[in-house]
């Protein structure tokens, strides 16, 4: 069994994705990121050899992006953000801060499908196990999902390329 | 993901795991005059010193298999090893206090590492010495495969085990390694 850091070396961009595409904002993507890999770090002695590390990993990303909603959603809001600044900079690293407010436009199985699919890689019977439903049913929300991303999102043709 | 957010993303996941105990193998890269170092620790200490030259993905590999796959890089656990080990080669440190868990090296082996730690700084022994000493007067070519497996070379000193002719003999680092650390130790 490989070194679990060679896990977060190889997938965990691909986690990172995933959880800012279900979640939206950066930082709550930065806790069910640390959250997932913990979890699986704890996990992954048992880990079967021929197991699929990828969707695994989507699978535990998933669990964790809904804890990080719930905890979210039970925090009251007292003030608001602060203005957020125009930056001069360009955009932060690799996030297209564009398609990412489009992807959170979308309703909710709608973006997880396209984010397991698209972004995590996973097939549509995976992505089923992981959000219940069926194989087709996520596929026609992936499907949904990207159609209305190509009619908000004016870059839609990078969608397929974001992986 | 760019290297700031890797960074910051890999330094929380190694504190979390550490406080949770899960980080089963923690280690770093370390730059020394003779060449990148690989430094692992358990929680019971310092478990593996690995020269550039031994595959320091083999090494942690290895690691995986035999004390856990849970193997993260996470310098903070080598902070003091790191510390001790410059001020060596700075000629500044003459011995290593340092945990050492040994779970990599059994019977004669362990045997032999141990009488190492003996062997004072600018001191060298021969395999045959060594041999005697650890018990086995006739065992001197398996004096050299413990030297030679030595799993923290530098802090348990095995190049200052040479052949009886005086000659360096071989050394897990390379040749260049131990001629320089002798060099230095003389000095």
């Amino acid at each position: 069994m490989p070194p679990f850091d060679e896990i977060v070396t190889e997938y965990g961009a691909m986690v990172l994705r995933v959880c800012r595409a279900v979640l939206g904002g950066a930082a709550e993507a930065e806790d069910a990121w640390s959250e997932t890999f913990l979890s699986a770090l704890k996990a992954y002695p048992g880990l079967p050899a021929d197991a699929n590390v990828e969707a695994w990993l989507v699978t535990i990303a998933h669990r964790k992006a809904i804890d990080v909603r719930r905890a979210e959603a039970r925090r009251a809001v007292v003030a608001g953000e602060p203005p957020d600044r125009p930056s001069t900079l360009g955009r932060p690293e690799d996030w297209d801060g564009d398609l990412w407010a489009a992807l959170g436009a979308l309703p909710d199985r709608q973006r997880t499908a396209v984010a397991y699919h698209y972004l995590g890689g996973l097939p549509y019977q995976e992505i089923a196990a992981i959000t219940g439903g069926t194989a087709d049913a996520a596929r026609r929300a992936a499907a949904d999902g990207v159609k209305k991303l190509r009619s908000t999102y004016p870059g839609s043709h990078r969608v397929r390329a974001v992986r | 993901m760019d290297e700031d957010t890797t960074t910051r993303l890999r330094a929380k996941l190694a504190a979390a795991a550490e406080r949770d105990g899960v980080l089963d193998v923690a280690y770093r890269t370390v730059d020394s005059p003779v060449g990148e170092l690989l430094l692992a620790a358990t929680e019971a200490g310092l478990v593996r010193v690995a020269f550039a030259r031994q595959d320091h993905e083999a090494v942690l590999e290895n690691l995986a298999e035999v004390v856990s796959p849970r193997v993260l890089r996470a310098p903070g656990r080598l902070e003091e090893a790191t510390r001790q080990l410059g001020e060596y080669f700075d000629g500044q440190r003459r011995s290593f206090d340092l945990p050492l868990d040994f779970r990599l090296s059994r019977g004669f082996r362990l045997a032999v590492l141990t009488h190492l730690a003996e062997i004072g700084y600018g001191k060298t022994e021969s395999y045959a010495e060594v041999a005697t000493a650890a018990g086995s007067p006739r065992a001197v070519r398996a004096v050299g495969t413990a030297c030679a497996t030595n799993p923290l070379p530098l802090v348990v000193p095995c190049h200052r085990v040479v052949r009886s002719d005086g000659s360096f003999g071989g050394y897990a680092g390379g040749p260049e390694a131990k001629h320089r650390l002798l060099t230095m130790e003389a000095a």
